[in-house]
């Protein structure tokens, strides 16, 4: 019969399925974000590690430019430098922020919620701002200098303190995640087989965080090693890394030797980034939906101990920004001490003024309102499309690339490409629409991460379901996918206002002098020896980012109470 | 493979559903192979087979929303190989309902009808009609989070049906339900089916189910249709070992052919229907508990043989006993037995009683491997 032979020939023959609008719509959106990606990343990246095998001519010299750096001990010391900083600023704030999660966690002490809001703030402010609160506190005329015992607060020590009250937040996030999803069962099962608490610690609590642990440490270390704020500003001659593409570019306008370092500073980020990466799918797999939560039981002497503890973090914290605030509101430290709002006066002083606020807002408004959009919409291309797959291999890896890339490794690539004479964007260089898409860059990956997670969450045949039905794509996406996605949207743009403004790094080789930004204008009055009106401009920063936050918690809240009639279990 | 000689469809009328040859590979794991198939029109038809076994994957290729890799789907005589799901005419419903949670139920089943040059007011008839036909009028202005399964699984029909599309694609609808929930919606879905005599692919692993709901079976596994026929036929004549284990329960015991229509299994020899073995092949002997048969004194069946009980085990209306005999050798037998037969022949461990089984009862497969 004819169907024999029919069939024979479709057994052989591949199918090659036919996209349709929908698909081709979906992949040109998808493209779009992934050439955004290619120029705000890829072509940056490229134009700078090309830089650091040139020579200020532009002719290729090979390794030259490596062959000096590492001639010069000047310069390659600050590799020892950066990783002694990271190392030991890794160990104390993972024990720390193991300590205060543990309290949050397994205690039974009062004001959880309070301590667990003051672990948060330093996200609030720039990095620079520990370093300058340390300077009142133990500077050369500072309040309590003889609590170092005749030790230089300039240089690691500063370092160190600074790096510890910028990272905690990062720690305490990842282990109190880790903490808190003990399956109840275990302690019951060790109990049952009369462990006491400290083997239990030791056999049960301790390996149920590992992951945890070893996440927060390279996070720790990625941030301390990359961070430039907190050495610029208490560093003394203590040379790091970070600080010094900072010297070779801004002091020196060596660029080529700024790429230099550059390229020696992506290496340790990129490590703890790959590392990260895994053990991050290994923590994944440890969660085991039907674990019991545990309820942890008091014990008065136990929770007096971490009262106490949690209440010493908090000092720590909460002092630093009340030293910063102190020191921007007295007139003239250590002379005059009455109180005032000269140092308010950021007209006066050099640094951009009240301008730069107010371009800070601007700039992590837009840095929200774009950046979410992006991010949010290119998530959902890539999770959502059908078929494509190379493309969207490709895209996955483009958006996580960010995350291994410190900010002014990406603010001078920035410089290479986007002020390169032939290049046709040339017009964006030290516009405002620099500093955000350089901002939303620097912060893609997390903001992505977090809408995949969110998009990963919902029903996976919603867009089988509506192509059955033979409705467009955008229709499910905008009536479905972002309202039912609103909570993760909301945090996205919560994540890159708060960024954008208290970031330093990428911006510090961008900004033009229409341009100026909060946070970099904290760090030119510093260094312009204005350090009073340096304070109170990061605490004007802080208030706002503060009061943003406090928006979105009551947006969220209200959110959740319009929607919990369709979003009940 | 052998075609159904029961389906209630004339074999002039073409098939809905044709589907050639279908190969779906996922990197080197290949789940289907080059599977052929046809449906026709009106007809329910289920998927049956353990995980893992391709079924899903099969009504995914269906579908349009995992294209397969080789061979031809043909839908209403009109090649649709190759198009994406939007190009294709189907509803479907999953197990997890996929009802938008963010709308209400008259804008879940709504949603499909928009665009479509539909007016308001026939949109809003249209609904209300398809909430009385799934029996839930007064629910329209609640939210999926505020039904139960049963009803979200409802709501989930009636929007896949909203569109009347020639060809209604059930992923596991009943899987999420409780017990009772999933007997009742059985017997309404089919029923909705029946009614507007729309052609029907369900996938389940529920055997019960597709033994309950299908016009016919297509019993599924390791990527391979090992049956396409009625509930009757794959449940009385497996085609094979594995639809004989894989549905309902069977004992299986080795045996070899003595001659045409005789197996010996141990020492017994059993008349049997089985043709085209020659004598001295090995084989392997299927028969399900429930047609082994006491013999009473003055029966006239074949195949009686001698067994002690060994064990039994109460199963609510039946018991399962567990039968051995010297000629079986290790061999065991489980044949279920009605309570009332069990109080009429007192019958209990320890116990030896007489059996027989029918011939036409007997399978007879080609060794299993």
């Amino acid at each position: 019969m004819s169907v024999a032979a029919d069939s024979a020939v479709y057994a052989r023959q591949r199918v090659k399925p036919k996209a349709s609008r929908d698909d081709w719509q979906m992949r040109a959106f998808m493209l779009v974000i992934a050439l955004y990606l290619l120029l705000a990343l890829a072509f940056p990246l490229y134009a700078m590690l090309s830089k650091s095998f040139k020579n200020d001519d532009g002719v290729f010299i090979g390794l030259a430019n490596y062959a000096e750096y590492f001639g010069t001990p000047a310069l390659s010391y600050s590799i020892n430098n950066s990783i002694f900083i990271a190392v030991i600023t890794t160990f104390i704030t993972v024990l720390l922020a193991f300590t205060l999660a543990y309290a949050l966690t397994r205690s039974c002490m009062p004001f959880k919620g309070f301590f667990k809001s003051v672990a948060m703030v330093p996200i609030l402010v720039p990095s620079l701002l520990p370093g300058i609160a340390l300077v009142y506190l133990f500077g050369r005329q500072g309040m309590i200098p003889w609590l170092l015992f005749g030790h230089e607060i300039y240089g690691p020590i500063g370092i160190v303190i600074a790096e510890v009250f910028f990272t905690l937040p990062h720690a305490i996030i990842i282990i109190t995640t880790a903490l808190s999803i003990a399956d109840a069962r275990l302690y019951e099962s060790a109990v049952a087989l009369r462990a006491n608490k400290f083997r239990i610690f030791f056999t049960v609590t301790l390996p149920g965080v590992r992951y945890g642990l070893i996440s927060a440490g390279f996070v720790v270390f990625t941030l301390t090693i990359t961070d430039f704020g907190a050495p610029k500003v208490i560093g003394g001659d203590f040379n790091v890394l970070a600080t010094d593409i900072y010297k070779q570019v801004i002091g020196q306008q060596n660029f080529e030797m700024g790429a230099v370092v550059s390229v020696i500073l992506l290496i340790p980020a990129a490590v703890a980034f790959v590392v990260d990466r895994m053990v991050q799918k290994k923590q994944v797999a440890l969660l085991s939906a039907r674990a019991v939560t545990l309820q942890p039981d008091p014990h008065k002497r136990f929770d007096m101990i971490m009262l106490g503890y949690a209440i010493l973090v908090s000092v720590f914290i909460l002092g630093m920004l009340l030293v910063c605030q102190y020191a921007a509101l007295v007139k003239f430290y250590p002379y005059n001490l009455s109180l005032g709002l000269n140092n308010y006066q950021f007209d006066l002083m050099d640094g951009g003024g009240w301008d730069s606020y107010f371009n800070s807002i601007y700039m992590a408004s837009y840095t929200a309102i774009f950046g979410t959009i992006v991010v949010f919409t290119g998530a959902y291309m890539v999770e959502k499309g059908r078929g494509f797959d190379l493309g969207r291999g490709l895209f996955q890896l483009l958006a996580m690339m960010p995350m291994a890339v410190p900010g002014l490794v990406l603010g001078l690539a920035y410089i290479f490409f986007f002020n390169a004479p032939g290049n046709p964007l040339n017009f964006l260089y030290h516009s405002m629409a620099i500093l955000v898409i350089s901002t939303i860059t620097h912060f893609y990956t997390v903001s992505h991460l977090t809408a995949v997670t969110a998009l990963k969450q919902i029903d996976a045949e919603f867009e089988a379901v509506s192509a059955s039905l033979k409705q467009p794509f955008y229709k499910t996406f905008s009536r479905v996918t972002v309202p039912v996605c609103l909570p993760a949207i909301l945090d996205i743009s919560i994540y890159l206002f708060v960024n954008a403004m208290t970031t330093v790094s990428a911006v510090v080789f961008l900004y033009g002098p229409d341009t100026t930004l909060a946070s970099v204008a904290v760090l030119n009055m510093d260094d312009a020896g204005d350090i009073a009106p340096a304070a109170a401009m990061g605490m004007m920063i802080f208030y706002t980012a503060a009061s943003v936050r406090l928006l979105h918690y009551f947006l969220s809240a209200y959110l959740e109470k319009r929607t919990q009639k369709w979003r009940m279990r | 493979m052998e075609k159904s000689t029961a389906s209630k469809h004339a074999a002039s009328q073409p098939p809905y559903l044709r589907i050639i040859d279908l190969t779906k590979k996922f990197g080197p794991f290949t789940a289907l192979d080059r599977v052929s198939l046809e449906i026709f029109d009106g007809e329910f038809v289920c998927f049956l087979g353990p995980s893992g076994c391709g079924k899903t994957t099969l009504l995914r290729a269906i579908a349009g929303l995992d294209v397969q890799t080789y061979g031809r789907i043909e839908q209403s005589g009109e090649d649709v190989s190759a198009l994406p799901p939007t190009e294709r005419d189907f509803g479907i419903v999953f197990q997890s309902y996929a009802l938008f949670p963010n709308m209400t139920v008259s804008k879940n089943i709504a949603y499909g009808l928009e665009n479509r040059k539909n007016s308001k007011k026939e949109i809003k008839q249209r609904v209300a009609e398809l909430l009385e036909l799934v029996g839930l009028p007064d629910q329209a202005q609640k939210y999926p989070a505020q039904l139960s399964g049963g009803q979200q699984q409802r709501i989930a029909l009636a929007r896949a049906l909203a569109t009347s599309p020639g060809l209604l694609l059930l992923d596991e609808p009943l899987s999420a339900l409780d017990a009772k929930v999933r007997v009742h919606l059985r017997h309404e879905v089919r029923a909705l089916q029946e009614r507007l005599g729309v052609t029907t692919v369900m996938v389940t692993h529920d055997q019960e189910e597709a033994l309950t709901m299908a016009d016919r079976i297509v019993v599924m596994n390791d990527g391979v249709i090992e049956q396409v026929g009625t509930p009757l036929e794959v449940y009385r004549e497996p085609a094979t070992i594995f639809v004989a284990d894989f549905i309902g329960t069977m004992n299986f015991m080795p045996g070899v052919i003595d001659r045409a229509h005789t197996v010996t299994v141990g020492g017994q020899n059993l008349r049997c229907k089985a043709d085209g073995m020659s004598a001295g092949e090995k084989v392997t002997v299927a028969v399900r508990p429930e047609d082994i048969i006491v013999h009473e004194a003055g029966g006239d069946e074949e195949n009686v043989f001698e067994v002690t009980i060994s064990e039994v085990e109460f199963l609510g209306s039946f018991v399962r006993a567990d039968l051995v005999a010297d000629q079986f050798a290790e061999n065991r037998m489980r044949a279920d037995f009605s309570i009332n037969l069990i109080r009429r022949l007192n019958i209990e461990q320890g116990a030896n009683i007489s059996v027989a089984i029918p011939a036409e009862r007997i399978r007879v497969y080609p060794e299993m491997q």
